[in-house]
């Protein structure tokens, strides 16, 4: 196996783990996640603990992780490069945020709720790239 | 409001929590790469982006770890979005617009980006959290159409 072979390998397997984390986890619930975001109503905030896990984990590992010269197999660690806290960045989270509410939704769980077999997730995802590929085409 | 946290699921919560954790840490070790969703997808649809594979990859495993979850734990399949097909496709168009614009979403900022202790991941969270909260407030207890 050539190294694009072993990442594209790496990425189905880590691909399962996000998948199946976020569906265990309640981030493809869209009734919970419209709780969690409502300080309000009937407020549930057990989606917190899903952040607190995965940082529990990421946290330390990637300073870990990151002290290597390069990844296991490629030459380099690909890190953004952006480092300023710019316009585009608050305007694109606060959309992004409005998104999420609208529907409860975000583009992970999107994916990993897919064989839940619901027409309104085809719409999102649909709608979603369609966003991303206007968005681009402004940025270009 | 702390009363209802025993009825919610804690440990399932942590448990695929951590899951999504050690599959960032996985992909960065590996191939050095950052476990966002929008970045990752998002990539597949712009023809100046080569080495696509792995990319793709990840979005099979994604979609197939999301169904195999259901097969082999006890959590139920959730029921489906509830939003009018107005707030699907303005909610959908945001999500993508504003990630790709922000260049980032829940976990390639929200996990990755805070991992590494990038400040504007950390920014961006923050400023995501407090967009949904303001929405869903206005949308539910405002406009009441969520």
């Amino acid at each position: 196996m050539n190294s694009a072979q072993k990442v594209s390998l790496t990425s189905l397997i880590v691909g399962l783990m996000f998948g199946a984390g976020l569906a265990i986890s309640g981030m493809t619930d869209v009734t919970k996640v419209q709780n969690f975001l409502d300080p309000l109503g009937n407020w549930d905030i057990t989606l917190a603990f899903v952040m607190i896990g995965a940082l529990a984990v990421a946290l330390p590992c990637f300073h870990f992780v990151l002290k290597k010269s390069k990844p296991k197999y490629d030459d380099k660690f690909h890190m953004p490069s952006a480092t300023k806290v710019d316009k585009k960045l608050l305007i694109g989270a606060m959309l992004f945020g409005a998104g999420w509410a609208m529907v409860g939704i975000c583009p992970g769980p999107a994916f990993a709720s897919l064989s839940y077999g619901y027409w309104q997730t085809l719409v999102f995802i649909a709608a979603m790239f369609v966003g991303a590929h206007v968005s681009r085409k402004l940025l270009d | 409001m702390l009363a209802h946290l025993s009825q919610f699921n804690i440990t399932e919560a942590l448990f695929g929590g951590a899951l999504i954790g050690v599959s960032a840490v996985i992909l960065l070790l590996f191939a050095g790469r950052i476990a966002g969703a929008c970045g990752i997808a998002f990539s597949l649809i712009n023809p100046a982006v080569s080495n696509q594979g792995w990319r793709l990859m990840f979005i099979v495993g994604t979609v197939l770890g999301g169904f195999l979850a259901h097969q082999m734990t006890e959590v139920p399949v959730p029921n489906a979005p509830t939003s009018n097909l107005l707030l699907l496709i303005l909610g959908g168009f945001l999500t993508g617009f504003g990630s790709k614009l922000g260049n980032g979403c829940t976990s390639g900022h929200g996990i990755c980006g805070i991992a590494r202790l990038s400040p504007r991941s950390i920014i961006s969270t923050l400023t995501f959290m407090l967009a949904g909260f303001v929405f869903v407030i206005v949308l539910r207890h405002g406009l009441g159409v969520i």
